[in-house]
């Protein structure tokens, strides 16, 4: 057994870690240290940076820009991006359409989407949620109906991250409510957001933000074109996305610098005239999310040394690392804040606001935010019910 | 034993209750939230109509001599509607600090101002670096002739902005973190030298950070003895904490029945979500957890009111902190947790519940705080 990444491996990560030191412009580093709000803009702006460099999307094939790296390589790359702290790159194009085209998609469609998901022409969205389908997605009312060469789509998406920067929408529809099983009548669309009918209204979220909608259509003219795969294999296609291998699900480079933030800023905090980090209550939290985060890291990287080797796809493994992940970077954000103490509890100005100190401000708000993280991409309970079906056949 | 409330403890409760329900839905909180100062003079005035202002003030000052018993129930539906007026500051922590340490002409000058709601007040200790320590004041008052004149930056001053009145503590001996040497001053919020950065806080009531410089009082400011504040400050403090407890259990009460509701009512998978076992217990947890936060709060509010060794009041009130502390981080989690992404948005009640209750946890102390002072009042 080694535990150890071999000296190519070691290599490879410090080429990648050279060139983000070098790369990662300086205010978009500042604004997601600062936990600041990142516009479309930035978001943007990174994208093209890694696009220019030939880096953006490692796992398309290497005709279509991937870079050919090998699956240990591409966790390195993620979690080195993670640890550095570049803003993220928004997946709904470049992981979870550009896959789904990769697989199902037409020769039409691949050529027509993937170069623009690529260089970030178009920014891509996710509808799958609706008002009455969260955990239990199969039941998802979206209506498509054919006429002639077109979809006419009528119903409602929640909870869509970023409709509001975005130019296309991929959804799950009911193109067939007359099926035995929920699941089959169920198509995969993509929409283009400028179509009359589509009407976006923002969800604010308790920190305060808007980074989810709810989106309308009304009667929505789609070209059957943007049908891909058969109608009535949507489903298929959304479970093909949810089993593609997802192996940076536990966001460890990210944790690693929150973790290493975390014990930066309680040193500098003072407790009874000494730094924080010297209260044994709270270094006993800190290190114990540290623990936790190590063993994550290994665990990781153990069903990474799996999959290379077998070529199987992870399955129930993912849904460990998210849950882990997820309680781990939800630890870390209420640590920051309970290190703050009072400095943490003022939420925004009022009056111009200065002298106002943004940084402890934002550290509540975070905390609110990271809530989100047992909730979406499959709750934390729906994860667990994969596990104890899947794994443990109970 | 009796745990129930006595009669006019159950009148003011319904009171209290009637009011809020009928005038303090979320819809009405949230215009008082988003107004010009995020406080309603009309709730303010009505709870000096209702007597809430006076429970706890001697009755030769026109209020009624109570406990903190005799506002738990209050101070619950006070928790349940989320109020944002600044009740605490005035009545647990400023006024409270004037009825238990200061002279009879500030009593006379500043209580019935406060119980017929024509007084706001705020108390000015927190500063950079001290944490939830209350000894630790850097803030200086030196003497000039008949003047003291005080120097110093407070942070988190609960109910600043709205204060027509602040108490200010500041050192007039000795180094910061020093028992010995503490004072407590009246300031008048417009004072020169008095300067607000005000905010809105995590729980959206409002407070300010506040600076003093060169700020000239009389003689007649100081509250009690020169030097010798702290053990006021400390049994205000209890004092306070106990309230909060109360008005925990109220923001908790909110949080989990709006998560049963939400159990019943939402349907996933063809059935309520509540159906699922891994809910149940988990719903099952957080109503347990109230509970044991509901004994904690009543021997905090007992101890405050009966607890003549002050040793045993700060050991006790200790341990009703960290219980509610523990209760509020638990309870507030899963009730975001159960209502999926609805509990995320600013729409629902339950996600501004869960600032309160986060808020909540760490005011007067956070639960290590407060388990680290119990376990040294244990040890002796
Ligand atoms: C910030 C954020 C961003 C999001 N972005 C997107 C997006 O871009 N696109 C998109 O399509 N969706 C998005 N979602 C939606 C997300 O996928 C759903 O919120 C999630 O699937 C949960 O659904 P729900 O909110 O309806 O909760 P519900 O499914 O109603 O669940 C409520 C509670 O019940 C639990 N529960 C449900 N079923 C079971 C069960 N069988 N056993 C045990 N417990 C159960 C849940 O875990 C949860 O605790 C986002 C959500 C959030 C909060």
């Amino acid at each position: 057994m080694d535990l150890n990444y071999s000296a190519e491996e070691l290599a490879f990560r410090d080429e990648v870690r050279g060139w983000l030191a070098a790369n990662l412009p300086e205010d978009l580093r500042r604004k997601i240290a600062e936990y600041e709000h990142l516009s479309k803009d930035d978001l943007l702006r990174w994208h093209r940076i890694l696009a220019k460099q030939g880096w953006v999307a490692p796992s398309w094939p290497k005709e279509w820009g991937g870079t050919g790296w090998n699956v240990v390589e591409r966790y390195i790359f993620e979690e080195e991006c993670g640890y550095a702290g570049t803003p993220p790159l928004v997946p709904f194009g470049l992981m979870m359409c550009a896959p789904v085209l990769l697989r199902f998609g037409t020769e039409a469609q691949k050529k027509r989407f993937l170069p623009r998901i690529y260089d970030g022409d178009d920014f891509w969205c996710q509808g799958y949620s609706e008002p009455g389908s969260g955990s239990d997605l199969a039941s998802l009312k979206t209506r498509a109906v054919r006429q002639g060469d077109r979809y006419v789509v009528s119903g409602q998406k929640i909870w869509t991250t970023l409709a509001h920067y975005a130019d296309w929408i991929f959804c799950l529809v009911r193109t067939d409510p007359g099926t035995a099983k929920r699941q089959e009548g169920i198509s995969f669309l993509l929409i283009d957001m400028k179509s009359p009918g589509i009407t976006v209204r923002p969800l604010i979220l308790m920190d305060g933000g808007h980074e989810v909608n709810e989106v309308f259509f009304e009667d929505v003219e789609v070209p059957v074109e943007n049908l891909v795969h058969e109608e009535g294999k949507g489903w298929t296609v959304a479970k093909y996305l949810l089993g593609h291998e997802r192996m940076n699900t536990g966001r460890i480079g990210a944790s690693k610098r929150e973790l290493a933030k975390l014990k930066e800023f309680a040193a500098a905090q003072v407790n009874h005239g000494r730094p924080m980090t010297d209260d044994v209550r709270f270094r006993d939290k800190l290190s114990r999310v540290e623990i936790e985060l190590t063993a994550l890291e290994i665990t990781n990287l153990r069903f990474l040394d799996q999959l290379r080797r077998t070529g199987q796809p992870p399955g129930a493994e993912v849904s460990m690392l998210k849950i882990k992940g997820t309680e781990i970077q939800q630890a870390l954000s209420e640590l920051m804040m309970q290190a703050a103490g009072p400095l943490a509890q003022p939420f925004r100005p009022v009056d111009g606001g200065d002298g106002f100190e943004a940084f402890t401000a934002a550290l509540a708000p975070r905390y609110c935010n990271m809530r989100k993280t047992t909730i979406y991409a499959g709750s934390n309970e729906i994860q667990r019910n994969i596990i104890s079906k899947m794994t443990l056949g109970l | 034993m009796n745990f129930d409330y006595n009669e006019e403890q159950q009148l003011l409760a319904d009171s209290v209750r009637r009011f809020v329900q009928k005038d303090y839905g979320f819809e009405a909180r949230k215009r008082i939230v988003a107004s010009r100062d995020g406080c309603s003079a009309q709730v303010w005035s009505t709870f000096a109509e209702m007597g809430l202002l006076g429970i706890p003030f001697p009755a030769e000052l026109g209020g009624f001599g109570g406990g903190a018993i005799d506002l738990m129930s209050a101070m619950e539906a006070i928790g349940e509607a989320l109020v944002v007026e600044p009740f605490l500051a005035t009545v647990g922590l400023g006024a409270q600090l004037v009825a238990r340490g200061g002279s009879a002409a500030q009593k006379k000058a500043i209580l019935p101002a406060v119980i017929e709601g024509r007084m706001k007040m705020a108390f000015a200790q927190t500063e950079r670096g001290a944490r939830y320590d209350l000894a630790r004041v850097a803030t200086s008052a030196r003497r000039a002739g008949e003047v003291w004149v005080l120097e110093g930056d407070k942070r988190m001053v609960l109910g600043a902005p709205l204060a027509d009145k602040l108490v200010v503590s500041a050192r007039t001996s000795g180094k910061p973190a020093d028992q010995q040497g503490i004072s407590l001053f009246l300031v008048d919020r417009e004072a020169a030298g008095v300067s607000l950065r005000p905010y809105v806080t995590l729980d959206e009531t409002r407070a300010a950070d506040v600076v003093l410089q060169a700020v000239e009082v009389g003689a007649d400011a100081l509250i009690g003895k020169e030097g010798e504040a702290l053990a006021l400050i400390e049994e205000v403090v209890d004092y306070a904490t106990a309230l909060l407890c109360a008005e925990a259990l109220g923001a908790m009460k909110y949080a989990n029945d709006a998560t049963l509701e939400y159990l019943k009512t939402r349907k996933q998978f063809g059935v309520p979500i509540g159906t699922f076992q891994a809910l149940q217990h988990r719903m099952v947890d957080m109503v347990i957890a109230a509970e044991q936060a509901r004994s904690m709060a009543c021997l905090a509010c007992a101890k405050v009111d009966g607890e003549t060794d002050a040793r045993e009041r700060k050991r006790l009130v200790s341990a009703a902190k960290v219980r509610i502390a523990d209760a509020c981080r638990h309870v507030s989690q899963e009730s975001i947790q159960l209502h999926g992404g609805m509990g995320m948005t600013e729409e629902m009640k339950v996600s501004h519940t869960f600032r309160r209750l986060t808020m909540i946890g760490q005011q007067f102390g956070d639960a290590e705080h407060h388990l680290e002072r119990f376990a040294a009042l244990e040890r002796g």
